[in-house]
């Protein structure tokens, strides 16, 4: 039996549809993901299932618990990590982990315990007495799923767990995260609009304005594509164009100085580009369908990757702008 | 209703309020600024009445005023906890909305009776005399105020989401409530539609039933507008309206 069920949820807020009769189940231990850009309905799905909100229609059951009927014993089942940080600033670390553990009460043999093991769990331990606000946002998260972890729920949900943090700390929280349902049994719930992020998931479901357009594995979805991409760097890029045209008949187009080559099967292709342009040739990249080309692919829009601008758009935002001056 | 869940509510007010000096140092200055600027000058205009100074007459409002600052600030700080997240954490979690609202209050209570006490201890440099059974007898009363008047803040802070209206619930209800709570000035002595008005405000029976225990042989204008046992049912009867009240709004689900 699964252990999320949605049936034909649907939640309007007046005019908008955040969430258009959506369906899908999650089966125990894996790992699922809601993946979609701003404004898809991914948090309005997760605050239903964890009893925040109530849905306009359509059934939710979480542990075989109906989230509008019987709201305490889901509630009893789940942990979750917020979009937003929900930890008291003023507390410490420890303190804040103390709350939760009363909160859901915890026995009190194992009220200490629980919450030592899971401050080591995430490598707070030393820092368990320092208010919440010194923290980094990295130490945040991990302190909030920690939090998430005290009552030992079957299942675990995180709204965008990795928004605003830097690389280094979104992969230390992946490589956690994903270690997760082996350890403890937890089903982990996940949402995110980072594209990359979701390949770590068991199966997938792709929102968009409320609906769900696509649902499967990670590998399966980006099948649709039916191909790998090339990009190919050369002395003369637009004479390896006609050569690429007239020897194999392949469309190359250029972009930001590569030639860039779609083709069924990547693997096959490259021997016979380098054959065909000799030593003209200084670089190969073969890439594989990732899940931003398969969005693309379904709704004909790239995922905006609004919000805050990390620095890698800015830096290339910058480099637009002097290519374009200069 | 779960217990521990409605003692660490407690205890976190309690803890957060002992780290907060400045909160502490302003909650007590405040009584003593009206008590001895504000109480001191008027007793210059206003004679005792039926062996009641001025200042022994608004002893008891002063008390009221401690609490009632302590406890609407406690409880609207959950506005502070819904524009901060915190308040998603004890809304998610598997207690009843009942716990919250009393765990609420009670933080609130106790964070506003300590202050009280503070004040009250001051009773001899007024010229007042109370006994064991007295001084025992207003912090039963303080208890029972704080924690109505705290109900009362729990149910304005579900009106709002952000605290950009603090400044509005401080100048359209916590000053009037201040004011119109026989606090200053006997509610007898009001005109009409105050009184009116008054009657309808929780403090003014708070403030009336310590009016017995702070003057009792206080009699005219200066003596109690109200029966204690009227008082103290008013209290605890709204006290009850107040959680149920906040408990039926903290069920709403979007
Ligand atoms: N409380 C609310 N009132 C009105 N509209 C809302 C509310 N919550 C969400 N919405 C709207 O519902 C849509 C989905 O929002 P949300 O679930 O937060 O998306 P996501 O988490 O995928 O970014 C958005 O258009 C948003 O503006
Ligand atoms: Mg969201």
């Amino acid at each position: 039996m699964p252990i999320i069920k949605v049936e034909n949820l649907v939640k309007r807020f007046g005019s908008i549809t955040a969430a258009n009769n959506i369906s899908f189940n999650v089966e125990e231990g894996t790992i699922f993901g809601f993946l979609g850009p701003n404004s898809a309905g991914k948090t309005t799905t997760i605050s239903i299932l964890c009893t925040l909100l109530g849905p306009t229609s359509g059934n939710a059951l979480v542990n075989g618990y109906d989230c509008t009927k019987e709201s305490s014993s889901v509630r009893k089942s789940i942990g979750i990590v917020f979009q937003d940080t929900t930890l008291d600033k003023d507390l410490t670390a420890e303190e804040n982990l103390l709350f939760h553990a009363y909160l859901y009460n915890v026995e009190k043999a194992e009220r200490r315990k629980r919450v030592d093991d899971v401050l080591k769990l995430v490598d707070l331990f030393n820092r368990k007495d320092d208010l919440v606000k010194k923290f980094s946002g990295g130490m945040k998260r991990r302190l909030e799923v920690a939090r998430g972890l005290i009552h030992r729920p079957k299942v675990l949900f995180l709204d965008e767990p990795t928004l605003g943090l830097d690389p280094q700390s979104r992969l230390n929280l992946w490589e956690f995260i994903t270690a997760l349902p082996e350890k403890y049994g937890v089903t982990i719930f996940m949402t995110t609009h980072y594209m990359d992020e979701a390949e770590v998931c068991d199966n997938i479901a792709i929102i968009d304005n409320g609906n769900i357009i696509a649902m499967n594995s990670p590998e399966e979805l980006k099948k649709v594509i039916g191909g790998d991409v090339i990009y190919l760097k050369t002395r003369d890029n637009a004479k390896a164009k006609d050569e690429i045209k007239s020897m194999l008949d392949i469309d190359a187009s250029t972009r930001d100085g590569e030639l860039f080559i779609s083709a069924v099967r990547g693997d096959t292709c490259i021997p016979e580009l380098i054959r065909t342009l000799g030593d003209s040739v200084l670089s190969v990249r073969l890439q594989r369908p990732t899940l931003n080309d398969v969005f693309l692919k379904l709704t004909g829009k790239a995922i905006r990757e609004e919000g805050g601008a990390d620095t890698d758009t800015i830096k290339a935002e910058v480099r637009a702008y002097r290519r374009r001056h200069e | 209703m779960e217990f521990n869940a409605i003692y660490v509510i407690v205890a976190r007010e309690f803890k957060k309020f002992v780290r907060e000096r400045s909160r502490l140092v302003s909650a007590i200055a405040r009584p003593l600024v009206w008590l001895f600027l504000v109480g001191a000058g008027m007793s210059r205009l206003v004679p005792p009445v039926g062996g009641v100074s001025y200042m022994q007459f608004i002893f008891p409002g002063i008390l009221g005023m401690t609490i009632l600052f302590s406890s609407m600030f406690s409880s609207i700080s959950i506005i502070w906890d819904k524009e901060f997240g915190f308040m998603k954490e004890i809304l998610v979690a598997p207690v009843s909305r009942l716990t919250i609202v009393v765990g609420k209050a009670l933080s609130g209570s106790i964070v506003s009776t300590l202050q009280a006490v503070i004040v009250l201890l001051l009773f001899p440099l007024l010229g007042l005399k109370l006994g064991a059974t007295d001084i025992i007898g207003a912090v039963i009363i303080c208890v029972l105020v704080s924690f109505s008047v705290s109900a009362f803040g729990i149910v304005i802070a579900t009106f709002y989401e952000s605290y950009e209206s603090f400044s509005a619930i401080m100048n359209f209800i916590i000053m009037p409530m201040f004011f119109l709570s026989g606090a200053m000035y006997p509610v007898k002595l009001l005109p009409e539609a105050l009184r009116f008005a008054a009657k309808l405000n929780p403090l003014t029976y708070g403030v009336d039933a310590l009016k017995y225990v702070i003057s009792p042989l206080a009699h005219g204008a200066m003596s109690p507008d109200f029966s204690i046992v009227t008082d103290l049912a008013v209290i605890v009867v709204l006290s009850v309206i107040f959680v149920f009240a906040g408990t039926k709004a903290f069920e709403r689900r979007g």
